[in-house]
């Protein structure tokens, strides 16, 4: 049912064979989860299940419409999970910063990719990184020396191809930071027609000491898309990362975001913004692994859910024995727009020191009445009032959106699902704290 | 024609009656005050007349501008000059204080046949409202009341009150939560629009806004009525002398 590495016989390291070798191993024994598998219990995935997917195929495709332009330091593109040197943009890259073929990385000996690789992406229980681990054609390598500042965004661009016939590709991204870099970095997943395709994506962050890294993850996928994703990252000492993960598209998605705080006082921001109407199921699993003293954690998803959509969120705090000082906070809220909507939220704490700080709350309801009679009052029609509402309450994620054009490409398209015009943004962007509470 | 006439008004919550036969007439170039303890129906007569629908209204009639209030939508009584500043004014994080005003002043004079204000027209306008409130300006490009205080909530409302400028303007216990200075900055606003063109109703549990806003009749409301209506005098002799008196007077009557 599953496509065989499609690569080709193209030499490969050993340490990669060996990788690779591991990870079929692993997808072989576990194969594909069902709900009753626990951490799959609210994500029927039968419909992947169910279809014969194909290798993707090198191919080329309409990028406009996609790349970010000139807001962005460089845009490197994918299709189907390959390297696309000619739709991609290099020019404005600083020294300091490699931005390549991952496959070119990995023959070649210009950075220590078998330090990283894999390391994060644990295979153990994760058929889907376990496929893309074994299965990946190529994908972007993000290197970034010691003291790099980057004032404008990469762009990470995988796209899907239309074909015939259902394919499935896995985007690999492996983005490591040494000390004292900032950067942010934006990955987005889209693609063009119709055809259902199944986009698997690995992504691992290493942040080194005192780095901060800024990460956005635009979901974007065709209505009759599968995306599947896992992102790991590792906070060394003093390090910060910010989140912002926002799903819009794939009839089923699942991102799975796991953040290793290894070095006392790091500190990471998770906001995920979801927004799901018709069949569609969204489901996001965090995890925030504290495991020095000194770290915090703050954590913001909001859903809006129409029609018979299906949101699912996880999120787990867990705090090793010794993080003492832990401040994490976690928050779930979710707007339901339809009465077949569901939202499955489920906090889950593991807390293995005395002394920390941490706290979780979850709320899932309809447009809030009173906010409504309040906007009536002023003269605004009920159905305007409600749309305004559900902007305002998915703006409360995207106003945090620190990079421009995400943030307009992000509010352009909730405005205009909500029938509204494009003016009512507020224009502070960057006033607000990274913080989710 | 009074602007506002409300005869023998009951209304509540599901099996309990909040008002029990509210009579007041209220006309143009007035203003009136309704006093009375917490619990007496006064923000709930407020809350009503503007439509809030978790309240049925079970018995009575209101007539603005001649014609059945309850005919009209919430929106269709604010696009027909009826304002209600909140005593809890919602926030709304996410959309700025000026998309907002613009679209209710627009919806406003949609209504009313007029044509919609441009950027320009309508920035003269709040900025001239803003002047009037002490705002800062920077507060338009603020999302709706996020992380303000009661004070700047409050505010807030009267500064939306006069660029709004209703008809029949319903202020819902403006004054709590001000300091003076803020309570001055208010009733000063609401004092510029009195005319003859306007009516203004203004719901207090103290005196002390009475003081800043001179009423021209005062009504104190207990147990859902109105039971005793007078000047101004009568809002100083409440505050002198409490509620009690009325009480046992109304009590008496019975």
């Amino acid at each position: 049912m599953f496509a065989a590495d499609g690569r080709g016989d193209a030499p490969q390291p050993p340490f990669l064979r060996r990788l690779r070798k591991t990870s079929r191993a692993v997808f072989d024994a576990v194969g594909l989860p069902t709900t009753a598998h626990e951490e799959w219990r609210h994500t029927n995935i039968a419909p992947i299940a169910r279809t014969h997917f194909a290798a993707a195929e090198p191919a080329d495709a309409d990028v406009a419409g996609h790349l970010l332009g000139e807001c962005a330091a460089a845009e490197a593109v994918c299709v189907n999970g390959y390297w696309r040197p000619r739709l991609s943009r290099m020019s404005a890259l600083p020294p300091g910063v490699l931005l390549v073929s991952l496959r070119e990385a990995i023959d070649g000996s210009a950075t220590p990719v078998h330090e990283f690789l894999g390391r994060l992406a644990q295979l153990e229980d994760r058929p889907f990184v376990a496929w893309n681990t074994s299965d990946f054609a190529d994908g972007v390598l993000l290197y970034m020396r010691r003291g790099t500042r980057l004032d404008r965004p990469v762009h990470l661009l995988f796209l899907g191809a239309a074909g015939d016939v259902p394919v499935v590709y896995h985007p690999r991204v492996l983005i490591v930071a040494e000390e004292d870099v900032e950067a942010s970095i934006v990955e987005t997943y889209a693609g063009n027609g119709s055809a259902s395709h199944l986009c698997n994506a690995v992504s691992e962050i290493f942040i080194g000491a005192g780095s901060r890294v800024d990460h956005y993850r635009m979901q974007r996928e065709p209505a009759g898309a599968f995306h599947i994703s896992a992102t790991g990252v590792e906070l060394r000492e003093g390090a910060s990362f910010v989140s912002h993960s926002l799903s819009q598209g794939a009839r089923i998605s699942r991102n799975e975001l796991e953040v290793f705080l290894r070095g006392s006082g790091a500190s990471a921001t998770l906001n995920g913004l979801v927004m799901a109407g018709g069949e569609q199921l969204a489901d996001n699993h965090t995890l925030l692994s504290h495991e020095k003293p000194g770290c915090y954690s703050h954590e913001l998803y909001k859903h809006v859910l129409d029609g018979r959509a299906t949101g699912v969120f996880k999120g787990k705090i867990l705090v090793h024995q010794g993080a003492q000082k832990t401040d994490s906070r976690q928050t779930s809220k979710t707007l339901l727009l339809s009465d077949s909507a569901t939202m499955h939220s489920q906090p889950a704490l593991e807390i293995y020191a005395d002394d920390v700080k941490c706290t979780h709350g979850s709320t899932t309801g309809p447009v809030d009445e009173e906010a409504v009679f309040y906007l009536r009052s002023r003269g605004l029609g009920l159905e305007a009032a409600r749309h305004l509402l559900t902007y305002a309450f998915a703006a409360d994620i995207t106003r945090r959106i620190r990079v421009e054009a995400v943030r307009r490409r992000i509010e352009d398209d909730l405005a205009s699902q909500q029938g509204l015009p494009l003016d009512l943004r507020i224009t502070d962007a960057g006033q607000h704290d990274d913080a989710a509470l | 024609m009074a602007l506002l006439e409300i005869r023998n008004l009951h209304a509540g919550v599901k099996d309990r009656e909040i008002l029990k036969g509210v009579d007041l007439t209220i006309d143009t170039g007035e203003v009136h005050a309704i006093m009375g303890k917490n619990g007496s129906g006064k923000s709930t007569l407020v809350q009503v007349l503007m439509g809030r629908d978790t309240y049925q209204v079970t018995a009575g009639e209101v007539l603005y501008k001649g014609r059945n209030l309850f005919d009209l939508s919430t929106e269709e009584r604010a696009r027909e000059g009826i304002f209600l500043a909140f005593q809890y004014p919602v926030e709304i994080p996410g959309v700025s204080t000026s998309y907002f005003l613009k679209a209710a002043v627009n919806a406003v004079r949609k209504h009313r046949g007029l044509p919609e204000l441009d950027a320009a027209a309508f920035l003269r306008l709040v900025k001239e409202k803003m002047k009037l409130l002490q705002m800062d300006p920077a507060f338009l490009n603020r999302a709706i009341n996020e992380g303000f205080s009661g004070g700047e909530k409050k505010r807030n409302e009267v500064f939306q009150m006069a660029v709004m400028e209703p008809t029949l303007a319903l202020m819902d216990e403006t004054d709590s939560g001000l300091d003076i200075d803020a309570l001055r900055i208010v009733a000063g606003g609401a004092n510029s629009m009195r005319g003859p063109d306007r009516a203004i109703l203004v719901v207090t549990h103290y005196q002390r806004l009475l003081e800043y806003i001179v009423p021209d009749r005062v009504h104190v409301m207990l147990d859902g009525r109105i039971v005793k209506s007078g000047g101004r005098e009568l809002a100083i002799e409440l505050e002198k002398r409490g509620y009690d008196w009325v009480e046992k007077e109304a009590a008496a009557l019975v």
